[in-house]
């Protein structure tokens, strides 16, 4: 009842959104109904989990993880939306505010998704829904982008279409009686799948969401996309969306893993998870458009969550842990670049130095945001990754360890590059833009502020109840024996 | 040859090639939508009339073979194109290159460990070789509304190779798929009908500027 409310009420909201006939007070639905959204979501974590083995809308442990994790980020992403057009009263907002609450509810479906098909069904729905979020701009540079993520996740999802019918053949073939995708029939039919289809399956299945989650190499939208939308669409992207794409890797290697297939599976991400990181320290070096540069830390934070559940054991707790922390932080971060992008009217590196001249808060939090999302001590995301670091190095990958810190070093040096001289740089003569320079509003800050404060909170403290949570669904991806 | 799935697999097939061979856009959104519509007669076929294969079969065949090609007519008269100029590859090595694919998916089939009663039907090849003509499409092809026909054609593959696992999905699910469906279409729609606005031509190759 709840989980229905949960996909329903961001409808609702996006029908009225869709009737409003004002633009000034459109967003205004935006934050009553996340923060019920969040406040359900609270309520139905708090609730024990309740296994009926066979339902098609059902949350376990890591679907309430990625549930909460989407759910907070939005609430705090609405109240930015409401600054962020409140800045500007003469954009029409009325497909982007619509498509927002539709995405909201794709993602919800998306988390609670017991059925393979269905998940399916609520992963290409964010993607339409997104779509339009990106073109948000109207000019050439939005509708390259827009077209090649259209392009590129429609194909690649296809592929993922593909193995789920690989993975209903696989069982076809293996003599079950019954035909079903559904999750945990799935789970208790996983050692009578056929190993060669199983096999066949889960690559395509990790083709295909590994293009949604942006893995390199099937990242290359990404930049594209995450430079030419908006920051807050960014936002969400970078840290809901490529968590739900995660989420759908993670049911997949479920099923691979109760096959007694974890070697395959651990295999596959772990060199997707390498590829990932060594293409973010190439081209995060040198990186002149601040939106590029994060989403190529978006690939470096997917790398850094495949190679975490490749390892397993403490790392698979530690790349739950990072989801979280890499979707508040990213969240920051593209919202106070987005400050910036519209002040300058430019994301280019040599264009917005010396933002901290003229907005304090953002490029400060930007600056900050940087040094969370990169993994500094005393932030959340610091413990995450060391977190997998022993599981790396407990499990006895010792090169795979140095090679870790070895690219998160490049990394940090990389992006500090750009970060610094776009906050902290030399300001220019003249600004370069025409247009009438937005400064930085009450909301456009407390959104980024909230965030990062949260991933700060997240380096000091756990909560009892989130650390439960998280045991609770790393156990979930250990191979049952 | 006289069962009709046979048959319809077989029309399948020759109009992958027609897809390949032709210039004329108007001619190809028809012929994605006439495999599509003999494509989700179907369901009955193979499975029997039941409730669940008529639906499926009815809401395939107004979203393949009435909707999607009505959205995409209305899309090339907005932008008022009527030909693929200049494919990346010519229109007889696309053709000798679906003849590969086509051949090579017909020899893979044959390798493939499938149910005795899979064996030797024209699913798997028919499924494997439209797939693969869709990819040729969407590779080859520059205009914006061809490369969105060689995604249909590669859903097409797909919906092939469903048909045989007819009963894991659920109906529901089944329809979600469908719609998910309709819905990119009508928005790639919108995004070709912006970037004809934009660069008075439908050519993905203005889509060049974003770059390191």
């Amino acid at each position: 009842m709840l989980l229905t409310s949960l996909i329903v009420i961001p409808l609702l909201g996006a029908a009225a959104a869709l009737a409003m006939p004002s633009e000034r007070l459109r967003p205004w639905l935006l934050p009553p109904v996340a923060f019920i959204h969040l406040a359900l979501v609270l309520a139905v974590i708090a609730a024990p989990a309740v296994s009926t083995g066979a339902a098609m809308l059902e949350l376990d442990g890591l679907g309430r993880l990625v549930l909460l994790v989407v759910s907070l980020l939005f609430a705090v992403s609405s109240l930015y939306a409401v600054g962020y057009f409140h800045n500007h009263p003469d954009w029409t907002n009325r497909t982007f505010v619509t498509c927002l609450l539709i995405f909201l509810s794709a993602m919800t479906v998306a988390a609670a998704a017991r059925h393979l098909g269905l998940l399916w069904v609520a992963v290409e729905a964010t993607t339409v829904a997104s779509a339009p979020m990106i073109y948000f701009n109207h000019n050439r540079y939005s509708i390259e982008a827009t077209w090649k993520y259209l392009l590129f996740c429609s194909v690649g999802i296809a592929l993922a279409m593909l193995g789920i019918l690989f993975l209903a053949y696989a069982g076809l073939h293996g003599g079950a009686t019954e035909q079903s995708l559904q999750l945990d029939f799935l789970l208790q039919q996983a050692p009578l799948l056929s190993k060669p289809w199983l096999r066949v399956a889960f690559v395509f299945l990790l083709v295909g969401f590994g293009t949604k989650m942006g893995l390199a190499p099937l990242h290359t939208w990404k930049p594209d996309a995450y430079g030419e939308a908006p920051g807050l669409a960014g936002a969400l992207m970078s840290g809901g969306l490529t968590s739900v794409a995660f989420l759908a890797v993670l049911r997949v290697v479920q099923i691979v893993k109760g096959a007694g297939e974890a070697e395959l599976a651990n295999q596959c991400l772990l060199g997707l998870g390498l590829t990932s990181l060594f293409i973010a320290a190439v081209f995060v070096i040198r990186q002149r458009d601040i939106k590029r540069m994060l989403a190529y830390s978006s690939v470096e934070h997917m790398g850094i969550l495949a190679i975490g559940v490749a390892v397993g054991g403490l790392a698979t707790y530690g790349a739950l842990f990072h989801v979280m922390n890499n979707a508040l932080a990213k969240g920051s971060l593209f919202m106070s670049a987005g400050n910036i992008h519209r002040y300058f009217g430019s994301k280019k590196m040599c264009e917005t130095q010396g933002a901290i001249n003229v907005l304090p808060w953002s490029a400060s939090l930007f600056l900050i945001g940087f040094l969370a999302v990169t993994g500094s001590p005393p932030f959340g995301a610091f413990l995450s990754e060391f977190t997998i670091l022993r599981g790396i190095f407990g499990s006895g990958h010792n090169v795979l360890g140095l090679a870790f810190i070895a690219f998160l070093t490049v990394i940090f040096i990389g992006m500090s590059h750009t970060v610094v001289t776009v906050a902290l740089g030399p300001p220019l003569e003249q600004a370069p833009s025409a247009e009438p320079q937005v400064g930085e509003g009450f909301l456009t800050v407390l959104g980024p502020l909230v965030l990062l404060g949260l991933v700060l909170l997240l380096g000091f403290y756990l909560p009892e109840p989130l650390r439960r949570l998280l045991t609770e669904a790393a156990a979930l991806l250990e191979v049952q024996t | 040859m006289n069962d009709p799935t046979t048959t319809i697999l077989f029309v399948v097939i020759l109009l992958n090639f027609f897809l390949l061979g032709t210039s004329r856009l108007g001619a190809c959104i028809r012929v994605v939508a006439a495999q599509g519509a003999l494509l989700s007669i179907l369901p009955p076929l193979v499975h029997g009339v039941s409730p669940h294969s008529l639906l499926l079969a009815a809401v395939a065949l107004a979203l393949k073979g009435g909707t999607i090609p009505w959205l995409l007519f209305r899309a090339i008269r907005q932008v008022k194109i009527r030909r693929e100029m200049e494919p990346r590859i010519g229109y007889i090595a696309t053709l000798l290159l679906g003849a590969l694919t086509t051949a090579g998916a017909f020899i893979f089939a044959e390798r493939l460990p499938l149910l005795p009663e899979h064996l030797h039907s024209l699913f798997i090849p028919a499924s494997l070789a439209t797939m693969a003509v869709g990819f040729l499409l969407l590779i080859t092809r520059r205009k914006a509304i061809t490369q969105v026909l060689g995604y249909l054609v590669f859903e097409n593959g797909i919906f092939i190779f469903g048909i045989l696992l007819a009963e894991a999905m659920p109906l529901m699910v089944e329809a979600g798929v469908l719609l998910d469906m309709l819905v990119a279409i009508f928005v790639m729609g919108i995004v070709m009908n912006h970037i004809n606005r934009e660069f008075s031509s439908l050519d993905t190759e203005n889509l060049c500027l974003l770059k390191e």
